[in-house]
């Protein structure tokens, strides 16, 4: 297996979308995360372009970064995938499948993809997003799956409110949560199966969807084919791929993956020193606000004829206000330029003028502020399942 | 790209971020993939690699140990534990030392 790191492999990447040709080594089999134990290998999943693998059983696969820099919409083969448990379905009909509405509901349905589309349909923009996206660079490090920031993308959904599927089962005054089951389901009968609930207010709010295209076309297997739940603004975990059962509880649930697993410290910013214990917790829910510089990359060269710094911001749902940049790590800052605004739950691009002299190393920071006022922290605050990334983002370049 | 143009267009005019779209039908018929396995990972050698080997590659790949971060025994130890306490691996009290032993030795810090 080729090697080699991860800084040479990126800025040879970004160096072949600005002017010059793309090197060899951007073919390379492998890339170096930049923490202990991060060496990648490169590989093709079915209907997926090469991508960084976390763990191939179950499938975990990560997004290079320079396909960022591309453009406001994550291609399907190129967005990023987690799976939980290995028993998934690698054969699905989407003609047979059914979704089963039971539990705290008047009529109990079993709904086909045709059924989906007597319903109004919907389009949005939104952010997929780990809830453990970055959790490489935690600090102190902890368990757990090592992403760097490549598990995160952005789609166009188009599908059917999950209310208007709800509404037509009608619930009972004793609904209190909404669980999500799908086909993905464990390799051994004493694991929990991977099951997530939303109260039943969220649950029907305008924007929940069950989407049964991406970008316009079916979704990838990998990505829950036929049919998954879309939680703008929400972390990943509640995006249930392959979604087969919507099951209405008359109590707060207590599985695994919603008691014990996925959860922050409630502390006022979900911070705990590292090492402590007997905290109260709740289920992670929206995600923090987020920027990233996408046309270079921390500890590369740049020409100094690139003229351009541009980058995404995205929130929880509420919009990017403003996105700053500094070229001194962050002790001056000026603003950057807003790309078109596709909706408040998406990647919003931005862009500011550079200018650079050969020879000089520059900090280059991010900062966004969000149309609810919240901004990235100067430094990470940490919990013990490196959850809720969003430190102003820092990177180090020389000009050659 | 016309048809995203056209969402973006409803977007800004509802101002909501959410639109009544162009019609896109929902997907017919199978599709099948074939998934690499572990697509040639496997656990460093080492005593103990087959108690490792039998214990965690049931559920998943060698690369859920490899990737960590350089854990201490207590870290690997704890993790043992959770794989048979909250994912109900089917590890006896016996086989809980030698995997440990085997983690630290090869992914660990002593």
């Amino acid at each position: 297996m080729r090697k080699i790191g991860r800084r040479r492999f990126l800025a040879g990447s970004v160096a072949a979308l600005g002017a010059s040709a793309l090197p060899a080594r951007a073919l390379a089999d492998s890339v170096q995360l930049p923490f202990a134990n991060g060496e990648r290998p490169l590989l093709a999943f079915p209907q997926k372009r090469p991508l960084l693998v976390l763990s191939p059983r179950p499938p975990q696969l990560e997004t290079p970064f320079a396909v960022f820099d591309q453009g406001v919409y994550t291609p399907n083969d190129a967005f990023f995938v987690r799976w939980h448990l290995s028993n998934i379905p690698q054969h699905v009909d989407a003609s047979a499948h059914r979704i089963a509405v039971t539990g705290e509901v008047n009529t109990p349905l079993s709904l086909s993809l045709a059924d989906l589309a007597a319903l109004p349909q919907v389009e949005i923009t939104a952010v997929n997003q780990c809830s453990g996206n970055g959790r490489g660079l935690s600090a102190p490090r902890v368990a757990g799956g090592q992403w760097d920031n490549g598990a995160m993308g952005n789609a166009l959904w188009t599908g059917v409110r999950l209310r208007d599927v709800l509404d037509r089962a009608g619930l009972k005054a004793t609904a209190k949560q909404v669980q999500f089951d799908g086909l993905e389901g464990p390799v051994l009968p004493t694991t929990p199966d991977f099951r997530k609930s939303l109260d039943v207010d969220k649950a029907r709010g305008d924007d929940i969807l069950i989407a049964y295209a991406m970008n316009g076309v079916p979704l990838p297997l990998l990505n829950g084919f036929p049919v998954r739940l879309i939680v703008p603004g929400w972390y990943s975990t509640y995006w249930v791929k392959m979604l087969s059962a919507i099951t209405v509880l008359d109590h707060v649930d207590d599985n695994f993956w919603m008691k014990t697993a996925y959860r922050i410290p409630d502390t006022p910013d979900n911070s705990v020193m590292p090492g402590a214990t007997g905290f109260p917790t709740v289920p992670i829910n929206r995600m923090r606000v987020r920027s990233f510089a996408t046309n270079v990359v921390d500890g590369a060269k740049i020409d100094v004829k690139l003229q351009e710094l541009r980058g995404i911001a995205f929130d929880g749902g509420s919009g990017i206000k403003r996105v700053e940049v500094s070229l001194d790590g962050g002790t001056t800052w000026r603003d950057a330029a807003l790309g078109p605004d596709v909706g408040k739950y998406s990647f919003r691009r931005w862009s500011a003028s550079l200018q650079t002299r050969a020879g000089q190393t520059y900090t280059i920071a991010v900062r966004a502020t969000a149309n609810d006022g919240a901004t990235q922290p100067a430094t990470q605050g940490w919990n013990p399942s490196g959850y809720l990334r969003n430190v102003v983002e820092m990177y180090k370049v020389a000009v050659g | 790209m016309k048809r995203v143009a056209i969402a973006v267009a409803a977007v800004l005019l509802l101002g909501a971020g959410v639109a009544a779209a162009a019609t896109v039908a929902p997907p017919k018929g199978p599709v099948s993939i074939s998934l690499p396995g572990d697509a040639g990972m496997a656990f460093k050698p080492g005593p103990g690699v087959g108690a490792a080997q039998a214990s965690c590659l049931t559920c998943h790949s060698s690369a859920y140990v490899s990737t960590q971060p350089v854990l201490s025994r207590a870290q690997w130890t704890a993790e043992v534990v959770k794989m048979r306490t909250a994912y109900g691996a089917p590890i006896t009290d016996a086989q809980v030392p030698p995997i440990v032993d085997y983690l630290t030795a090869q992914y660990g810090k002593p």
